[in-house]
């Protein structure tokens, strides 16, 4: 099915089950530990081995030379892999540094060895014994430092509307700041892990990976085998946050490791090393710059970002909301990127949205004080229907000012006062508050349906869920279009063997998975009312019969022969080109700070959300209150320490790298305004999954800002970064 | 993990006895010492087992105080109503540390000898002084933030993290030990935990083989008591800065510091100043103190917990 033309009235429209509030349908699996998560596959791999990772302790330089004859000695070890015996390997499309180091050494905690043994206690016994020789390289680790030499990009260029440095000169008010913001790790709870089996030339991964196709496609190119020897298996998925959007070092390692022990190998990787060994979200150093006539018009917006990554890395992308997220005739944004030997930068929850964010809406912030507005007022005097540099282009849908109104009413924004004025006790209290953008992209998106001859409709696509809720939104579409309960629907996800879909990234997976679901259950609908004679076009399909003019049909009698069969997939044309597509919402935070220690603490949170129809508001509401928390971890506490001596993320474990536990996180509302977006598909519905990141750590900043009076503009807010401005104690 | 033998030792002197051999280590709720094994920065070759000595007991002492049994666990420390009655500050120093279900398997005398948090002693491929002497100490000019600001020395700057050891040293505890002759000492918690000087790799005045049997707690001192724990979220996390403090009527008392040094901080002459405010006696405790560049902001922290502390027994 192609989408080129604006949704019309269509079977998901009746909402019998889109929008309903739904409990997750794998609720029972997860609850009763029968989900088979990718290190737990005992079903389908019950003799596999266990491989422990062993990872490089330089973060530059070469492999001098390895030893691993106490190791292969040690009791119960299978195998020991490393650059010397795994053979030719190639590299994934989207990795940036090699999975498996040697002789060169990338980054730290690169992968150097797998160690593979009857047990997990012997493996990781016997991997302290392998020795491994390094020839150190100097390498750059400071974002500060390699700033000064960081370059243009292609993607994505630069962007000029108007003439904004003369715009911004001339402007009546002008702000000027520059905002950090951190290394960030995904740090979430399941490990990267793989299962891997070979058998007969053919490999089998069952593994947690956010992207079927990306990973099958990236580990036959990495071990040079053809496509169709690669079967990727990934139903359950622990969380990924972007960090298992790829192929990693586990799913290579365990099918190496397979291959050299002549059986099935498994692998989670160790807590300790994913924060070096895999992706994390690249730091940022950025520069905003906004002018703006005295009655609080913006006529310039600048927004300047660098970050680092490794040779061939990618920048992060942490202007491009200021293209599209504010009025203003003058614009600039620019991406500026540096080499820097740490591990590879990529994707985490909403990349370049979330830190880009966390920049310019402290300084919308800023500038709202300078000019003596409300920074609500501020934002909604400067709101655009249209794409700035391209007025032709309007929003499909934009509620920005409706959710900023809305959320201002319920929160009480009105009894918000100067800084550093609300005092009860010994806390000191702010409000503060952030707009919430993220871009809707859709991707193509397969499934098959299967109507089985009792009625069931079998919803089979290579679709993941991580956690989100992908099972239920897909049922739920099923259900809808074929007209049956939710209870004669069956899900089955993350399996290479099923149709490609768009996968779980980017927040395109909800709107562009059950699109696909819908353009597969369309075709059934077809297949179906010819198996029973009956005029599509008027085929009514509900309560699990099919009617047309006088027959009724149940369901099940299309299946009567032999289970039917339909595929099909959702394929977007260019409506994105004539309209700008996204997602808008209002953070607001009320915070309180101890007037003695400085500590910050969360006392509520409200998003009101605007992101076309909500297709399971249950499990959309769940996707907001997680990516608020992430959002607050991120503002007060989630830093990845570089050692700029020694080139690595000191604190890489959980103790280490502090997320936000329960009592970090107390009440948060979300509220979703009513719109349904007919361009975006015809589930008209967009992403909200990483939307309820986006700005909420700016909201929280600027309500410390608001409750202390004491501006930090250097991600995480932590107190030794407020502790001189606050108030003289006895 | 390296391969260890094991055995359940069946009184203190035969425990004591067996962990004198090379390499022995006491293992009792593990919290600690099992996850330092899996990284092979604990590497014992021998475990004794002291689960089941049978001391496991809180009872009163002859002269009015609280006699606690090594095998204690903190959470039935922290729930036992004479604490809560009189010593009120070790409670909540209890409670503020660690997680429900860590506070189940720790004991007192585990708790008391944890070992640092410090990022690159938990790291085996960085050079540490306290896990490898003589490799070098990471965490000078490397990451400091966490670590201390005094008592430290050119070889380590590690922090001590116990909250309830710095109670226990407000407190004026006793370690009670036992050592493989059989001999049997007290040790004042002020001189149980070392400083780090040259040798950072010996974090307390224990012997080889030497068991703790229990801690003892004078009489009880009376006053408010109180245990602030400052830290980056609102549980599970180390202390940046915490404050045992004993609050009397008159405005006088006693505190000590945690997430500071390498051991509980307390300097007892400074108590004189408690009713002049927080700076007087900061001003005394921390003088002499050498922090980062990192972490200096402690001395400020310390500082204002003190005096939010001072401020709140005022009422």
């Amino acid at each position: 099915m192609k989408f080129e033309t604006p949704a019309t009235t269509n079977p998901i429209d009746q909402l019998k089950h889109i929008g309903k509030p739904t409990p997750r349908i794998d609720g029972p699996q997860k609850t009763t530990g029968t989900a088979a998560y990718a290190y737990e596959r005992h079903d389908r791999a019950p003799d596999a081995a266990y491989g422990h990772v062993v990872g490089a302790t330089i973060a530059k330089g070469r492999i001098t030379a390895i030893d691993a004859t106490r190791a292969r000695a040690a009791p119960g070890v299978l195998a020991v892999v490393t650059h010397q015996n795994a053979g030719k390997l190639g590299k994934g499309d989207k990795n940036t540094a090699k999975l498996l180091a040697g002789p060169e050494v990338e980054h730290y905690h690169q992968a150097v060895a797998l160690v593979v043994a009857e047990t997990f206690e012997q493996a990781r016994a016997a991997a302290g014994l392998l020795r491994v020789d390094y020839a150190p390289a100097k390498g750059a680790f400071d974002l500060a430092e390699a700033k000064k030499s960081a370059e243009g990009v292609e993607d994505p260029p630069d962007s000029h509307v108007g003439d904004f440095e003369s715009a911004f000169r001339a402007a009546e008010v002008t702000f000027d700041g520059e905002y950090t913001t951190p290394d960030q790790s995904h740090a979430m709870m399941e490990p990267h892990a793989t299962t891997a089996a070979w058998q007969d030339g053919a490999l089998t991964v069952w593994t947690s990976n956010q992207m079927i196709d990306w990973g099958r496609e990236d580990l036959a190119a990495t071990l040079g085998i053809p496509k169709v020897k690669v079967r990727l298996v990934s139903p359950f998925i622990g969380g990924g946050f972007g960090g298992k959007l790829f192929l990693r070092a586990d799913a290579l390692m365990a099918a190496l490791g397979a291959k050299a022990a002549g059986r099935p190998v498994k692998v989670a990787l160790q807590r300790p090393l994913i924060a070096n060994n895999t992706t994390h979200r690249p730091a940022t150093v950025q520069r905003i710059r906004i002018g703006a006539t005295k009655d609080g018009k913006i006529t310039a917006i600048g927004h300047e970002t660098w970050s680092g990554n490794l040779p061939d890395g990618d920048p992060e992308t942490a202007a491009e909301q200021t293209k599209l997220l504010y009025a203003g005739a003058n614009r600039l944004t620019a991406t500026k990127l540096a080499v820097l030997d740490l591990p590879e930068g990529n994707a985490m929850r909403a990349p370049g949205e979330a830190p880009g964010l966390m920049a310019l809406e402290i300084a919308i912030d800023e500038m709202a004080e300078k000019l003596g507005l409300d920074p609500v007022e501020f934002r909604i005097r400067n709101d655009t229907q249209v794409d700035p540099a391209k007025p032709e282009r309007p929003f499909s849908q934009r509620q920005l000012v409706e959710c900023l109104r809305q959320g201002s009413d319920r929160f009480g924004w009105a009894r918000r006062e100067a800084p550093g004025k609300r005092r009860e006790g010994r806390w000191l209290v702010g409000m503060g508050v952030a707009a919430a953008f993220r871009n809707n992209m859709t991707m193509k998106s397969g499934a098959r349906v299967r109507l089985q001859k009792d009625g069931v409709v079998v919803v089979e696509t290579d679709m993941t869920d991580i956690g989100t809720g992908s099972y239920t939104i897909i049922a739920q579409t099923a259900a809808e279009t074929m007209g049956v309960p939710l209870r004669s629907v069956v899900v089955r996800l993350g399996d290479s063997a099923f149709p490609v879909s768009a996968g779980s990234g980017g927040q395109w997976g909800a709107n562009s998975s059950t699109a696909g679901v819908y353009a597969a259950c369309m075709k059934m609908r077809d297949v179906v009312a010819g198996k029973l004679g009956l005029d599509l076009a008027t085929a009514e399909f509900a309560d699990g019969r099919v009617k047309a003019g006088n027959r009724s049909h149940s369901l099940s009698d299309a299946a009567r022969d032999g289970e039917l069969v339909a595929e099909d997939f959702i394929e977007f044309g260019d409506l994105d080109k004539k309209y700008q597509q996204s997602t808008f919402g209002g953070h607001f935070v009320e915070v309180t700070v101890d007037a003695f220690t400085a500590e910050v603490r969360i006392r509520r949170m409200l998003a009101v959300c605007a992101a076309g129809r909500i297709l399971n508001p249950t499990s959309a509401r769940s996707q907001v209150i997680g990516a608020m928390t992430m959002g607050a971890g991120a503002a007060l506490m989630e830093e990845l320490v570089v050692d700029k001596r020694r080139g690595f993320f000191v604190n890489h474990d959980l103790a280490g790298y502090e997320v936000p536990v329960h009592a970090d996180i107390p009440h948060q509302d979300v509220i979703f305004l009513d719109e349904v977006d007919p361009i975006s598909s015809p589930m008209k519905a967009k992403g909200v999954g990483e939307l309820g990141i986006c700005g909420v750590g700016a909201a929280i900043a600027n309500a410390v800002y608001n409750a202390t009076g004491v501006r930090v503009r250097d991600y995480p807010i932590t107190l030794d970064k407020l502790l001189e401005g606050m108030p003289v104690v006895a | 993990m390296r391969t260890f033998t094991y055995e359940r030792a069946k009184s203190p002197a035969e425990a004591a006895a067996a962990a004198s051999q090379p390499g022995a280590r006491f293992i009792a709720g593990g919290t600690n010492l099992l996850d330092l094994m899996k990284l092979e920065i604990e590497t014992p070759t021998h475990l004794v087992d002291v689960n089941r000595l049978g001391l496991d007991k809180i009872e009163a002492t002859k002269d009015g105080g609280l006699r606690i049994g090594a095998l204690v666990r903190n959470t039935d420390l922290a729930a036992d109503k004479r604490v809560r009655k009189d010593y009120a500050v070790l409670s909540r120093a209890l409670l503020s540390g660690a997680s429900g279900q860590l506070r189940n398997k720790a004991t007192t005398a585990g708790n008391l000898l944890q070992r640092t948090r410090c990022p690159y002693f938990y790291d085996p491929a960085q050079p540490c002084n306290k896990r490898s002497p003589g490799s070098g100490c990471s965490a000078i000019g490397g990451f400091s933030r966490p670590l201390a600001v005094i008592g430290v020395s050119d070889h380590c700057i590690a922090t001590h993290p116990s909250d309830m050891a710095v109670a226990m040293r407000v407190l004026d505890a006793v370690v009670e030990t036992v050592r493989p002759s059989g001999e049997t000492r007290a040790i004042p918690i002020a001189d149980f935990h070392r400083l780090p000087e040259k040798m950072p790799a010996v974090d307390t005045v224990l012997g080889t083989g030497e068991l703790i049997t229990a801690v003892t707690l004078p009489r009880p001192v009376g006053g408010e008591h109180v245990y602030r724990k400052v830290r980056d979220r609102a549980s599970y996390a180390f202390a940046l800065v915490s404050v045992a403090a004993v609050v009397q009527p008159d405005g006088g008392g006693r505190v000590a510091f945690g997430g500071v040094a390498h051991r509980p901080w307390r300097v007892e002459d400074a108590e004189a100043a408690m009713p002049r405010g927080a700076r007087a006696v900061t001003d005394q405790v921390f003088a002499g103190a050498k922090p980062t560049g990192e972490n200096a902001f402690k001395l400020k922290l310390a500082e204002r917990t003190l005096a939010g502390i001072l401020a709140e027994a005022k009422g």
